[in-house]
């Protein structure tokens, strides 16, 4: 279970916002985060992994990660987290860059076939498409055998048909590593194919919602 | 036969200094381009300082901190038994100072120009400030690394004011090719003189050229990619 009461004054295009979330999560929720730009979508995932400070709590699994003056450094918080422009260490190679997080080669190498790129193991990052750099990506997430995968727009600047691929192996790796997941998205079918529970965030507050919500909104 | 003591002496000055130096800047560097303290433009302006200061401004006030009755130069003299004035250890000193800037800009503007979310995945890996700077900040900036080594190299070997300010012109310990050359013309050795500058104009030319030929075939390579 995740607990979050967060506040946090975001400074946006159009002026001063107030982010306020007062939310829980269940062990092996999948939940889509959507809400127009601008609105705190990233900024909230960023501030769970420990990229960026709020005032509040946020508490996994019964461990305070935040609050009480105390916040847990981000190296210990042990989250995945995959970034929309996939952020991958342009110095390793595929495999290298699965390795670094963790040296275990058994793990590495299930994920590189899991995610069907066993074949560009050695390959230099720079040589990749965007797809198979987000499979990359999302591989390496997962090294550390994260409880909580945070995602940002993972699959935005793919064409459709590769978004739909790697959203159903996104579901696969979800259940597979049993984790609790939460993922930024604009896209509709991405969500109906995906979450749990949909959290739209508006005017700095973040409401949660059945996925029902998708049909009675759009 | 030509004397090539002054070059050596200048070749090994710059070669410790930037090996010192770029210890000492590379978290400086990181923390320069990481931070978003307010003290921030302070420390950079300082660092900069070298860049415009006369060498001979430069020279006098670390002439004045390193000489034996200073605190500094006290202190160093009794833990070390070294005099930091006229001496080679004290050029190595008053180099890393006129130098520093040249190591730290390009350091900086490397770190400044990576991608934040490259850094942060690093963190998100579980890896320290440490490792995530030499492991993935360093190799990822190599044209900038390649380019502060250098010029710090370079720019140390051009030095001159400072150089005689803090060393003067001792033999075989502080005088350096480009203190030497400025000694034949002062007592009109023009021939020597020629061919001490030809050698250090070949050298430095030599120098700079690998330094934009190796940027050239990286961004080449990163082109082709």
């Amino acid at each position: 279970m995740i607990t979050l009461q967060l506040e946090k004054v975001l400074h946006g295009s159009e002026g001063k916002m107030h982010l306020q979330v007062e939310q829980c999560v269940n062990r092996g929720d999948f939940i889509v985060i959507m809400g127009e730009s601008g609105t705190g979508k990233s900024t909230l995932l960023r501030i769970i992994a420990g990229l960026e400070r709020a005032e509040g709590r946020i508490s996994v699994d019964d461990v305070l990660w935040q609050g009480e003056g105390k916040a847990l450094p981000i190296q210990q918080r042990n989250v995945g987290f995959v970034f929309q422009d996939f952020a991958l260490f342009d110095n390793m190679s595929v495999k290298e860059n699965l390795l670094f997080v963790n040296r275990d080669t058994v793990l590495a190498e299930e994920l590189l076939e899991m995610m069907e790129i066993e074949k560009l193991s050695d390959r230099n990052i720079q040589m990749l498409s965007g797809g198979q750099k987000q499979r990359v990506a999302l591989a390496r997430a997962l090294m550390r055998r994260p409880k909580l995968l945070l995602m940002d727009e993972p699959l935005s600047s793919l064409d459709p048909r590769m978004r739909h691929k790697l959203a159903e192996k996104i579901k696969e790796l979800h259940q597979r590593f049993g984790m609790t997941t939460l993922m930024v998205s604009h896209d509709l079918n991405e969500a109906r194919m995906l979450a749990d529970h949909i959290w739209f965030i508006e005017n700095g507050r973040v409401d949660a919602y059945d996925t029902d919500v998708l049909e009675r909104l759009y | 036969m030509i004397d090539m003591t002054p070059f050596w002496l200048s070749f090994k000055l710059a070669a410790l200094t930037t090996l010192i130096l770029f210890f000492i800047a590379l978290p400086l560097a990181w923390w320069l381009s990481q931070t978003r303290a307010k003290g921030k433009p302070f420390i950079e302006a300082l660092t900069a300082l070298p860049i415009v200061l006369p060498p001979s401004v430069l020279g006098f006030y670390i002439l004045v901190a390193l000489a034996p009755d200073s605190p500094l130069g006290a202190f160093v003299e009794s833990l070390f038994g070294v005099k930091l004035v006229f001496t080679f250890a004290g050029l190595v000193v008053a180099s890393c100072f006129y130098s520093l800037p040249f190591m730290v800009q390009p350091l900086q503007n490397g770190f400044e120009s990576l991608n934040r979310h490259m850094i942060e995945a690093s963190y998100l890996a579980g890896k320290s400030t440490a490792e995530t700077l030499w492991r993935v900040a360093l190799p990822n900036i190599k044209p900038a690394l390649m380019t502060a080594l250098i010029i710090t190299f370079a720019h140390t070997v051009g030095e001159f004011g400072v150089v005689l300010m803090v060393g003067g012109s001792i033999p075989g310990e502080t005088k350096v090719a480009s203190v030497a050359i400025y000694e034949m013309v002062e007592v009109m050795e023009y021939g020597k003189a020629h061919i001490y500058a030809a050698i250090m104009l070949a050298l430095s030319f030599a120098v700079l050229l690998s330094v934009y030929i190796f940027n050239h075939r990286q961004q080449n390579r990163m082109r082709m990619l």
